[in-house]
């Protein structure tokens, strides 16, 4: 698997994660993949909505050490 | 337009309050709406229009608001994660008061990784949500498009209804 670009919204809070999410991934090729970290609690529902809104695919998600992670393919 | 055709979610939004507290649901959920791809129109009437302005200097009234509760921003945790209650006495009555409240509750957001409400009416017009002034209010209050931001427009009652009449989701905020 190709290395992901990466995205830190850890210390964010909502809606910020999704918001710079958005912007990341339009900055983006088709194909390409996008890691998130975050630290807000709310981004486990709301990446998933956002995935199931825009249809964005949500590859891999989880968390390590307080830390949430998703995984995005354009 | 048939209904087959596949049209953009709409999220029609009237944001009547300007206060620094009740700024941030109209932004926080137009700035997600759009970016979940959805067509999102915002009209701005009443005091709603202090959240177009060039330079935002909103600020809370805890006064007749007992459900609020004060946070202090310093400290150890277990005295941060106190609510204080704010007696109307107190809110009435000491000169200052919401200045000092809403002093409080913008470090608190800021220490809790909240974006500020210049940032989030950045990101709505990043991502194409659509901020209608009113008209009316603006010639009641005095207002000009000088004393708003960039990229806001222009109408009435029917210019949202128009578009609130194609929406899916209608919010009066």
């Amino acid at each position: 698997m190709e290395k992901p670009q990466e995205l830190d919204c850890r210390g964010l809070n909502c809606p910020l994660p999704v918001l710079k999410t958005k912007k990341a991934l339009a900055t983006m090729k088709a194909g390409e993949l996008l890691r998130v970290t975050a630290t807000d609690p709310g981004s486990v529902a709301d990446m998933a909505a956002f995935s199931r809104r825009t249809g964005v695919a949500l590859i891999e998600s989880g968390q390590a050490d307080g830390v949430y992670f998703y995984v995005f393919r354009v | 337009m048939s209904e087959a055709k596949k049209r953009p979610t709409r999220l029609a939004m009237i944001a009547s309050k300007g206060t620094l507290d009740w700024g941030y649901p109209p932004f926080i959920l137009a700035s997600t709406a759009a970016a979940l791809d959805m067509e999102v129109c915002v009209f701005h009437t009443f005091y709603g229009l202090l959240l177009l302005k060039k330079k935002l200097k909103l600020k809370i009234s805890a006064h007749g608001n007992p459900a609020m509760p004060m946070k202090m921003p310093f400290g150890p945790k277990a005295f941060q994660d106190i609510n204080w209650p704010i007696p109307n006495v107190l809110t009435a009555n000491v000169p200052g008061f919401n200045m000092m409240a809403t002093g409080l509750m913008k470090k608190t957001f800021k220490k809790k990784g909240v974006a500020t409400l210049e940032t989030l009416r950045e990101s709505c017009l990043e991502l194409g949500v659509k901020l209608v002034g009113c008209q009316m209010t603006m010639d009641v209050f005095g207002f000009t498009a000088d004393d708003f931001i960039e990229g806001v427009d222009y109408g009435g009652a029917a210019t949202f209804l128009e578009f609130a009449a194609e929406a899916d989701i209608t919010l009066f905020i």
